[in-house]
């Protein structure tokens, strides 16, 4: 299955800060995380994360610094704020609203449907 | 040429190098963020490698899986606009029309340069001179060229023609009633306010079409400050070169026994100061990637000067006694330091990389903002004093509120200055506070021209 590139859009953000809230983290093992949470099911386009952590960046939520790898190559790691968790927490809220009224709307059908098959066609 | 340990073959190491310098000559990416690309690149590669996947194979899927380089670039533009302030006029929109557009556009600019020209010439054919008139032409003389600036402007951003002159007619259309059906008094205050918060005005309609009438766009608000410090720069350097060529030239001709001042005073100078205006903006836009910005330089130069000045200033006024008695055209000069210091400010704030994290430089800004703030509550006691012991004139009246703006502004930006070293702020929310400040000074303007000179019976 995959999913829809609009909900992908509106979900970036939280998932990177819900990662980032585990620790600080840099780009290529931000999108590996992702890709295991989703079971390979949420594709980012790779180049679109950094534009996205640059934003958070420049809006106080995630602070960057440069480290040295192991391999020798430069690396730039993110790590959350308190702005940025305090952003993650109120993120976490609106989802867990939305989540709720979208379960309550299915069960509410799958129930209607069911009902509606115990008590056979109406007239 | 021999292979590092572990490090990827010498063919990885060529794709790697083509597609960086592919990524670089786009130019929308900094050299920092194609490091952290590129490193993305590497781990991927590294990944598929051990996969099993070949070196080539690796690296196309892995260019593939970083996404249409075209889009990315587009969003990391998005992100980062301040870098895009020096690609917006040499980055040819269509490629047939790289070539021809610089040179249309140079004869756009000398048309509307030569027009302003004429156009301060114009007045003269009813009798109004400037030997005999000045007045007149103090406060008429933006709104003879502005518009020229502003139609360049509506020009180069393609802006309908109807809508733009809808827009943008409304600020000069006030102006030209305010500066010519007000009966002024001779040598007035009021007159001389109208001379000099008019064109702040007028200035406004010129900011609207250089933001394509697009005025709720924060980023384009922060080019336009970006614009008129560079104007100021050029246009200082074109007064500067002429000044030295007239010289050069009056002197010449004396020398041969032509006395041509007459002819330069009535002509050379008015008309190359009302075309000068138009070149300089031309020059703003042509030269933004060819040269840095030159004032957010002279900021870095004169924040500490300024601040040392300031900080002098504190110490002198109670070494010399009563804070009362400060003459009146002192509270007009520290309105003007005052104005220096915002602009030093602004242009600081406009250049600044938002993602460095809060440097010296930074410290000294609020140093600066801290010790204007003080000469200018000293300065606001005084005033009000004042006030209270002489009444109000219009030119109270117009430096109180001045002053009151530029508290409110500064006293607001050490604020968030103070939270930005601490950590806790975005240096964007600094940058947002400037931009949003914006139509304050336009509105502060449009009512010390259009009700002041009334309520004080245009004395």
């Amino acid at each position: 299955m995959r999913i829809d590139k609009d909900l992908v859009a509106a979900s970036a953000t939280p998932l990177v800060l819900g990662i980032l809230a585990e620790g600080e983290s840099y780009g290529y093992a931000i999108l590996k995380q992702v890709n295991e949470l989703s079971a390979g099911q949420m594709r980012w386009t790779d180049g679109m994360l950094y534009p996205l952590l640059h934003r958070l960046e420049r809006l106080g939520y995630v602070q960057a610094s440069w480290r040295v790898a192991a391999s020798g190559r430069r690396r730039k790691h993110y790590a959350i704020t308190p702005a940025g968790v305090e952003l993650s927490a109120e993120r976490r809220r609106q989802w867990a609203v939305v989540i709720d009224a979208l379960d309550r709307v299915w069960t509410e059908a799958a129930a209607a449907r069911a009902a509606a098959t115990l008590v056979g066609p109406s007239r | 040429m021999t292979a590092v340990p572990g490090a990827p073959d010498a063919g990885l190491e060529t794709q790697i190098g083509h597609w960086r310098g592919y990524v670089q000559r786009h130019g929308v990416i900094s050299p920092d963020d194609v490091d952290e690309l590129e490193g993305h690149l590497r781990d991927r590669v590294a990944d598929l490698e051990q996969a099993g996947l070949s070196g080539d194979e690796a690296f196309l899927v892995a260019v593939k899986r970083l996404g249409i380089l075209d889009e990315v670039s587009q969003e990391f533009a998005r992100e980062h606009s301040e870098r895009l302030w020096k690609q917006l006029v040499l980055a040819p929109e269509l490629p047939e029309e790289s070539v021809t557009r610089p040179t249309r556009e140079l004869v756009v600019v000398l048309a509307l340069a030569v027009a302003a020209a004429v156009a301060i010439k114009v007045p003269e054919l009813v009798g109004l001179d400037l030997t005999e008139d000045p007045a007149w032409y103090a406060r008429n003389a933006g709104l003879v060229v502005l518009p020229f600036l502003a139609g360049y402007f509506a020009w180069k951003r393609r802006l309908e023609l109807l809508r733009s002159v809808r827009v943008l007619a409304a600020p000069f259309l006030l102006g030209a009633l305010v500066a010519n059906a007000y009966p002024y008094a001779d040598g007035g205050s009021t007159e001389v306010l109208v001379v000099i918060h008019l064109p702040i005005l007028v200035l406004l309609a010129v900011g609207l079409a250089y933001v394509g009438v697009d005025w709720r766009s924060h980023p384009r608000r922060m080019d336009f400050i970006r614009f008129t410090g560079e104007w100021v720069v050029y246009y200082t350097l074109l007064a500067l070169g002429g000044a030295v060529l007239v010289g050069l030239t009056l002197a010449g001709f004396a020398a041969i026994g032509l006395e041509i001042s007459l002819f330069f005073g009535e002509w050379v100078l008015p008309c190359a100061a009302m075309g000068a205006v138009l070149v300089a903006a031309w020059l703003v836009e042509a030269k933004q990637s060819v040269v840095e910005n030159i004032a957010p330089v002279l900021t870095r130069v004169f924040t500490p000067l300024t601040t040392l000045m300031l900080l002098a200033f504190l110490v002198a006024i109670p070494a010399t006694g009563n804070v009362v008695e400060v003459d009146r055209d002192l509270l007009i000069l520290v309105d003007l330091i005052l104005v220096l210091v915002l602009g030093l400010l602004l242009y600081a704030i406009s250049a600044r990389h938002r993602q460095a994290p809060p440097d010296l430089f930074d410290r000294l800004q609020l140093l600066l903002v801290l010790s204007a703030l003080m000469v200018d509550v000293l300065m606001l006691v005084a005033m009000l004093i004042r006030i209270t012991e002489l009444g109000v004139s219009a030119n109270k009246v117009a430096a109180l509120g001045l002053n009151l703006i530029l508290l409110a502004n500064l006293a607001w930006s050490a604020r968030l200055s103070v939270g930005f070293l601490r950590g806790r702020r975005p240096f964007s929310d600094l940058e947002r506070w400037q931009t949003d400040y914006l139509p304050v000074y336009a509105a502060w303007a449009a009512v010390v021209v259009v009700v002041l000179p009334p309520a004080f019976g245009y004395a």
